[in-house]
């Protein structure tokens, strides 16, 4: 099962790779990690995207609040949480596909932000099966390149993760 | 050129400035802050401003060993056996790769150290300079923490947090790496932090009462219950507390490898250590019980070896652990209790006797009734009277009987001995046995011996080895003369890699791959020329006068080189995979 785990860290180097080796070392998943400095920079802000029973998950959570840098770890997927990624799509836009391919950002509430003679630039906001939808919607062999950043996930409402 | 009155001045005012620190006086200052007696190490390149200030100073000893492996696990060792933070000073480079194998050691079995690695100067770092390696990088995984002081400013604090984490909690080793620059760089020394303040790390100490009398009233209703204790109990110096428990409920007790010592070994409530070579009354208890109470053990792959074997008998499990990831790992617990496994003893000791519930006697007599038909199976017996060749289970037992009432260490490598050390020799005290459960490292017997005798010299302490293991750090035998560490090796010498033996032997139809040790020293010379006594012993019957006499000779070190029987195996065994009462008791089970 999909879980999204948001780690609150100290804004150190070497603490994302600690992370990282601990992944791997004891062989769970990643699927997407993003992370950045918080309002206070002194902290980082981490969003990890794994899968695994409740068992690894609960493994994982344990492992991750063991780290001498972790402040704080929240299982976003135990209650409610909105999750966002953005996406870069360049796409190949020549002849009638640019209009096409112009409605189709607009169906996905995208924005061109790019624009060449023979590409646009697409950027889109949303849960990752909203980045997988367009992608899937749209002409494959049209793109020429996507970056997407990863989920990164919140609480809803009251649920707030601070150090 | 004149020198004008101003220059005068800031030139005495400059003057006044450099009674700031170097970073190597400033890590010596907070090494003698925090107790620091001994310190064992090797020096080079990257360390020479830190060995300086060592010169310079008279309150801690270093120790020059061989071979940075064996300073980490002399320094181990030490920290085994007294439970203070053990340190060792290695280089950059070969002397922090050299040191791996010692923290990775300690770290398995959550031992308190600091290891002080030099690294090359800031400006080098990250240019392939000579002797550079990235340290911290190749220590992560096998350390609590790890440090890189990039600022002389930082030292003190480094140190403190260092310190504070390598003891407090799960203990385990921190690397604190330092660049040669900033061992030289000074800054102003304004004392040791009396304090340290972390928010992201808050070990917790006190169990969650609520957790703790749900504990109490399973216990308490157990017909078939079951106290199963391991490193710990040790670690947490909870064997007070363990055995005030084990007394007021007289239930009964199983220590793991790293447990031994905690219930008394003659302690007629103890069942033996328990695991794949645990006895028979042990692991069948393990099996049975209804109710066990785990305390400071991780239910690793040596203990219960087939978890789904284990989980086909019901029963519930309380688990008490400083460490919440060793809780529900391999096998689910029904009542975890996260806490300093001393503090959780002493609440549940305090609301028994606050309750004045008893147990249920009558269950419990059914149940001792059932432990002692498995006891009678004598499950550890062997050819004692065997006349012509020494079995060396019969050294560990008359080594046991002859030191019995004496405060003696038993250290050992990896292997065969080791086992029979830890299933014949009978622990009375905690911290005793001193050996390299979770990682299982040949080699760290001999600096682990002599790391103690420092620490212990009116003790008597004993090295129980191989011929293979003792080979790994041999070279400690020169370090132990020039410290006069006098400590006993007991070299079980059968001329084979016993462990590995045994199992061609029982998984491999006998095709003893790369086992056979050919060409191997004469052990006796080899121990006169690094200064020592060297005896060689070849008949059972000189074996308690051969122990007496190097009892005797207590300001040398004795190399004991005892031919014991080629063929011997360790039962009880559960081979890999199996169920823990799924035994092979002896060679007629093959």
């Amino acid at each position: 099962m999909k879980h999204i785990i948001a780690v609150l860290l100290e804004n150190e180097p070497g603490a994302l790779s600690r992370v990282v080796g601990l992944f791997s070392a004891r062989g769970y998943n990643i699927e997407s990690l993003n992370v950045a400095p918080t309002e206070d920079p002194s902290l980082s802000r981490m969003t990890i995207q794994t899968h695994g029973s409740d068992d690894v998950i609960e493994q994982i959570t344990k492992h991750l609040n063991r780290l001498i840098e972790v402040v704080k770890v929240v299982d976003l997927t135990e209650g409610a949480y909105t999750e966002r990624e953005l996406m870069l799509v360049k796409v190949r836009a020549v002849g009638k596909e640019r209009e096409e391919m112009k409605r189709m950002a607009d169906i996905f509430r995208g924005r061109i932000i790019d624009v060449t003679e023979k590409s646009y630039t697409v950027e889109l906001t949303g849960d990752q099966s909203k980045n997988d939808a367009f992608l899937e919607a749209i002409d494959r062999t049209a793109i020429l390149e996507t970056v997407r950043t990863g989920g990164c996930g919140i609480g809803r409402g009251e649920r707030v993760l601070r150090a | 050129m004149e020198i004008t009155k101003a220059e005068l001045t800031s030139a005495a005012a400059a003057n006044a400035a450099s009674q700031d620190l170097r970073g190597a006086e400033i890590l010596v200052k907070c090494l003698q802050a925090e107790g620091v007696k001994f310190i064992w190490g090797y020096p080079g390149g990257a360390v020479l401003h830190i060995y300086d200030a060592l010169y310079k100073q008279d309150t801690m000893q270093h120790v020059l060993v061989r071979h940075e492996q064996a300073a980490v696990h002399a320094a181990d060792g030490y920290a085994r056996a007294t439970g203070d933070v053990g340190c060792a000073l290695v280089t950059s480079g070969p002397g922090v790769t050299n040191a791996v194998t010692g923290i990775a050691t300690a770290y398995m079995d959550s031992i308190p150290m600091v290891i002080i690695t030099g690294q090359v100067p800031t400006a080098a770092i990250g240019l392939d300079a000579f002797q550079e390696c990235d340290t911290v990088g190749i220590t992560r995984p096998i350390v609590k923490h790890n440090f890189l002081v990039k600022d002389v400013r930082q030292m003190a604090d480094v140190m403190r947090k260092a310190f504070h984490i390598a003891r407090s909690g799960r203990p385990g080793p921190v690397v604190v790496d330092i660049p040669k620059d900033v061992s030289f760089n000074k800054t102003a020394w304004t004392g040791y932090p009396e304090s340290v303040e972390m928010r992201s790390y808050n070990p917790v100490r006190k169990g969650h009462s609520g957790q703790i009398r749900k504990a109490l009233q399973l216990l308490m209703t157990a017909k078939r219950p079951y106290i199963y204790t391991g490193g710990g109990v040790i670690l947490g110096d909870a064997t007070a507390e363990l055995r005030e428990l084990a007394d007021m409920l007289g239930f009964p007790c199983t220590n793991t490898l790293m447990g031994l010592g905690a219930i008394k070994g003659s302690d007629p409530r103890f069942l033996g250590m328990l695991g794949m070579h645990g006895t028979l009354e042990a692991n069948n208890a393990m099996q049975n019980c209804d109710v066990l109470l785990a305390v400071g053990a991780r239910f690793d792959d040596r203990v219960i070896v087939n978890p789904k074997h284990f989980a086909q008998n019901e029963r519930k499990i309380v688990h008490i652990d400083v460490d919440p990831s060793s809780i529900s790992k391999r096998v689910k617990v029904d009542i975890p209790i996260v806490g300093d496994v001393k503090e959780v003893l002493s609440e549940l000791i305090a609301m028994i006797k606050e309750s004045g519930v008893k147990p249920d006697a009558a269950a419990l007599a059914g149940w001792w009734e059932t432990i002692e038909g498995w006891r009678k199976r004598d499950c550890l017996r062997y050819d004692r009277g065997n006349q012509d060749v020494i079995k060396p289970q019969y050294v560990i037992e008359t080594l046991s009987a002859l030191t019995r009432g004496v405060d003696t260490y038993i250290t050992s490598d990896v292997g065969q001995h080791q086992m029979w050390a830890a299933q014949y020799y009978k622990f009375d005290e905690p911290r005793r046995w001193i050996n390299s459960g979770g990682l299982g490292t040949m080699g760290v017997g001999i600096p682990y011996a002599m790391g103690i005798k420092l620490a212990k010299p009116e003790s008597e302490v004993y090295c129980v080895t191989g011929e293979g293991s003792v080979q790994m750090c041999i070279q400690e035998l020169s370090t132990c003369l020039q410290y006069n560490t006098p400590i006993k090796v007991l070299a079980l010498n059968n001329r084979y890699l016993g462990m590995v033996r045994q199992w061609q032997e029982l998984d491999y139809e006998g095709r003893y791959s790369h086992s056979y040790m050919d060409a191997l020293p004469n052990f006796v010379k080899l121990a006169e020329a690094y200064g020592h006594v060297g005896m060689l012993i070849e008949h059972p019957r000189d074996v308690e006068p051969a122990l007496r006499e190097a009892r005797k000779l207590k300001d040398r070190t004795v190399f004991m080189d005892f031919r014991t029987d080629p063929t011997e195996n360790v039962f009880p065994m559960v081979q890999a995979g199996k169920g823990i009462t799924e035994m092979l008791l002896g060679s007629e089970d093959l």
